[in-house]
């Protein structure tokens, strides 16, 4: 080529664009992924996953620790990693099969049990166990061995988890069953997204021929009238009570036992509308008072006017009351609210929970979801599923620091004593002393731990122990 | 571990062969040719997924809903794994559509098939194409017309943002953006018009953006792509129209899709599955142009009508 004399050469002139003038993200803000008790809160670096084959490519040249999330369902910090990488599982929701002969459905671990109950329920199955939201994802799930309202009849979700793929930060992909790595099946389940990433499960459905519960909820006063209303229940699929913690002296432990079934008489089996209602803004700190939560109990004792009542409701109040506003944790404003769940034997099952019910209404701190239920004997695969028989309690309160963590600390101590344990998947303050008690078994299935993935809960509860903070691939 | 090692009893469900005695395509690969025999007789054809490669769960049932009473439309769809054709694919199985899909990452396009065949696709066929190659259309386009026994939608999503700085820095990288959002989706069009102009029938519906309908300094080279693509597909339905076919010129605003995943204020983007359900009602009415969410009509009308003088001052 031949250029004029004097011409430039490309060399001499600048080609690049100079630099942009825009400004640069500002640090700080909001942090990327909260829990649903809003607390604690923590910075994060968030990635989502869409496929399969994203992990573990999404933690490539990560340092400081990783950890699946779902929809952040959890209540305190299991599903959070301070300053570490959060890897969302939502966008990775495919439907992967179903056999309509057998009820077995294979999907990705990050769809939704709302996602899989729209798809099943027109196709006459439904979820084998569910927790009071179906906002969780399958993986979600699988990690915390969530339990319904049919525990002493179906056991853990993780009984019906036929199988599974597990991912491992070194690229490791296994399939778990019983039968297939028993070993990493038993330690996945319940494994708080400890031992690796689950991309895909298999979970057996059941049939059904309608949408509707008969359900019936009967009045009882003290906890010698829910024992036996339990015991009564033995052939009842879904029994949960709802006890009013605000009321002490005769009213002492009173509150509405609520027991269902699916209905037998065949019905058109719809999908669920939409939920269109969403918690409009955060609530002043003082809105939730021992006033207004009182009277919101009270409401809900006397709604119910009848000792007993019986109706044939939907599916959709009875399992998922709660998700009928969506966000309805802003109700609990800024500083979030605090979960508080145990499960004590039935060796100590009756003092326990009279002593702490007792304990909750003196601290003079409001609940207004305080749920209790006798769990039944069917054994988890899970090595460190929460549930075992005997009575478990749930509160939720709203966080007055100094108040509710006293409080929290003497509930726990007492759990402790009476040989019980609390949730992981809702709690966010346990120490690492009282997890290592309820959880002898932990060391374990730290055997099974990835040594890439961790969350703020193990770092509190087992942390410099095992000094796996920091520890890449 | 592979799961195929546990459980290897799965029917495949690779594309329908095609129908020798069916529709004759104009397209130049016909069903017959000694190109297309050989590749369907080695099991695989421009990377079709072998089935029986997949791990289980990504393995079909082999059983369809037919959806009653209607009979399933035929639908094409090129860059199947596009986080907006994926919400469209989804709605058209659940109705019992008869689908084929066309991606270029074979893992990834398993998924989103397993996912169809699951949710009551009426049948799902697939192939691993890089549609960058435009030399491979008309094969891939025969193989897909003749796996399906006809074409009633055809759907282009395939595309991709680029990094406007590496292009201004580039033009490698500004021919890349140009070639995958432009010239690859013209030379798809140009065989389909003609498949469907034959035949009085048919949709084409081609994602384009409103990122085309004006020049901005923060993503011109992606904009300037959909400009084009903008112009020759309003061309193209000024063209075929009148002899049966709808041509369609679908601008979404920003979608929170994989695309968009790195961008500043996403959580004010559009929901995908909100946009997929309006983009399918508009395909089976076959709209001229679509911008979705509709809003996207006023705003651009407004950004269009700002004097140039005064836009090139602002940071759009
Ligand atoms: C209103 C409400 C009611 C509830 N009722 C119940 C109930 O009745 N019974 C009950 O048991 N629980 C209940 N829960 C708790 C909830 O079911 C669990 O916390 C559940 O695990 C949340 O699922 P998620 O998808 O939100 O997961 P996240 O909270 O985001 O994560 C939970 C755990 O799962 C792990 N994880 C998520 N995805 C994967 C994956 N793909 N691979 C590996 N690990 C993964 C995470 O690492 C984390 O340890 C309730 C929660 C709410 C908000
Ligand atoms: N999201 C938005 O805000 C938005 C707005 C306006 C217009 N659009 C347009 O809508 C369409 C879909 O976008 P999206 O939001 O769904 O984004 P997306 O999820 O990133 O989808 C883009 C798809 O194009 C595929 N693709 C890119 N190059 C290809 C090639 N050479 N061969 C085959 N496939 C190729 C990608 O395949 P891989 O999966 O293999 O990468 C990907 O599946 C695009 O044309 C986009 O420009 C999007």
């Amino acid at each position: 080529m031949h250029y004029a004399v004097g011409m430039p050469t490309a060399v001499e002139l600048d080609f690049n664009p100079p630099p942009s003038t825009e400004a640069s993200d500002k640090a700080g803000g909001p942090p990327p992924f909260e829990s649903w008790g809003r607390y604690p809160e923590y910075p994060a670096e968030l990635k989502q996953l869409h496929w399969q084959g994203d992990y573990p490519r999404a933690i490539d040249g990560v340092h400081h620790g990783a950890l699946a999330v779902g929809m952040g369902r959890s209540y305190g910090d299991v599903c959070l990693l301070k300053d570490g990488t959060l890897l969302q599982t939502t966008g990775m929701n495919r439907l992967l099969d179903f056999d309509p002969a057998t009820g077995l459905l294979t999907a990705e671990a990050g769809i939704t049990l709302a996602e899989i109950l729209d798809f099943a329920v027109p196709r006459g199955y439904f979820l084998p166990v569910t927790p009071g939201t179906k906002y969780v994802t399958l993986g979600g799930a699988i990690a915390n061995d969530i339990h319904g309202k049919n525990h002493h009849h179906a056991g853990t979700f993780g009984c019906h988890v036929t199988q599974f793929e597990l991912v491992r930060s070194d690229g490791r992909r296994m399939l778990c069953s019983p039968t297939s790595n028993p070993d990493y099946y038993a330690a996945t389940i319940a494994g708080m997204g400890l031992t690796g990433v689950i991309p895909w499960a298999q979970i057996r459905l059941k049939p059904i021929v309608s949408r509707k519960i008969n359900y019936q909820g009967i009045q009882f006063h003290g906890i010698d009238e829910f024992l036996d209303l339990s015991s009564q229940a033995g052939n009842v699929e879904y029994t949960v009570s709802w006890v009013d913690v605000t009321a002490t002296g005769k009213n002492f432990c009173r509150g509405v036992f609520m027991q269902g079934d699916h209905s037998q008489t065949p019905a058109p089996l719809k999908p669920s509308p939409k939920p269109k209602l969403v918690f409009p803004m955060e609530l002043p700190g003082f809105a939730l008072n021992r006033m207004s939560v009182g009277a919101f109990n009270s409401l809900f004792f006397h709604k119910q006017m009848k000792k007993r009542v019986s109706t044939l409701q939907d599916y959709e109040p009875f399992f998922y009351p709660l998700d009928a506003v969506l966000k309805w944790n802003r109700m609990y404003g800024k500083r979030g609210l605090l979960q508080f769940q145990y499960a004590i034997p039935w060796e100590h099952a009756k003092e326990g929970t009279v002593a702490i019910l007792y304990e909750v209404a003196r601290s003079g701190l409001a609940s207004f979801l305080a749920v209790l239920k006798a769990f039944g004997d069917v054994p988890s695969p899970g090595m460190m599923s929460f549930p075992k028989p005997g009575i478990t309690l749930a509160l939720d309160f709203p966080i007055k620091p100094e108040k509710s963590f006293a409080l929290f600390d003497r509930l726990a101590e007492m759990t402790r004593e009476f040989g019980g344990r609390l949730y992981p998947a809702k709690d966010a303050r346990m120490t690492s002393a009282q997890f290592q008690a309820f959880y002898p078994q932990w060391e374990r299935f730290a055997r099974y731990k990835d040594p890439a993935l961790t969350s703020s809960f193990w770092e509190r509860v087992i942390g410099g122990q095992l000094g796996v903070k920091g520890v890449g691939r | 571990m592979n799961p195929d090692d546990q459980n290897p009893a799965s029917t495949s469900a690779a594309p329908a062969s095609p129908d020798p005695a069916g529709p004759e395509t104009t397209l130049p690969v016909p069903a017959s040719s000694p190109m297309f025999e050989q590749a369907r007789g080695a099991g695989q054809l421009s990377g079709v997924p072998r089935e029986a490669e997949q791990p289980l769960a990504l393995r079909s049932t082999g059983k369809r809903a037919e959806s009653a009473g209607r009979t399933p439309r035929k639908i094409l769809v090129l860059g199947a794994t596009s986080g907006i054709a994926e919400a469209c694919i989804r709605l058209w199985a659940a109705r019992g559509d008869a689908l084929y899909l066309v991606a270029r990452n074979p893992d990834r396009l398993a998924a989103v098939a397993a996912d169809a065949r699951t949710r009551g696709a009426s049948s799902v066929g697939s192939a691993v194409a890089n549609l960058d190659d435009t030399a491979g259309h008309p094969e891939l386009l025969a193989h897909a017309i003749n796996g399906m026994g006809g074409l009633d939608v055809a759907f282009l999503a395939m595309g991709v943002l680029g990094e406007q700085g590496q292009a201004e820095r580039s033009f490698e990288a500004t021919h890349a953006i140009l070639h995958t959002n432009f010239t690859a989706p013209v030379s798809l069009l140009t065989w389909l018009a003609n498949y469907a102009a034959q035949r009085h029938a048919g949709t084409l519906a081609v994602l384009s953006s409103v990122a085309g309908e004006r020049g901005r300094r923060s993503n011109y080279v992606y904009g300037s792509s959909k400009a084009g693509l903008t112009a020759f597909v309003d061309g193209l339905r000024n063209r075929i129209d009148r002899e049966g076919v709808r041509v369609m010129t679908i601008k979404p605003g920003p979608v929170k899709t994989a695309m968009t995943e790195a961008m500043k204020g996403r959580e004010k983007f559009a929901d995908v599955d909100a946009v997929a359900a309006t983009l399918v009602k508009a395909i089976d009415k076959g709209k001229d142009v679509v911008y979705v969410p509709g809003i996207w009509r006023i705003i651009m009308a407004v950004i269009r009508a700002i004097p140039e003088r005064v836009f090139k001052k602002l940071n759009l």
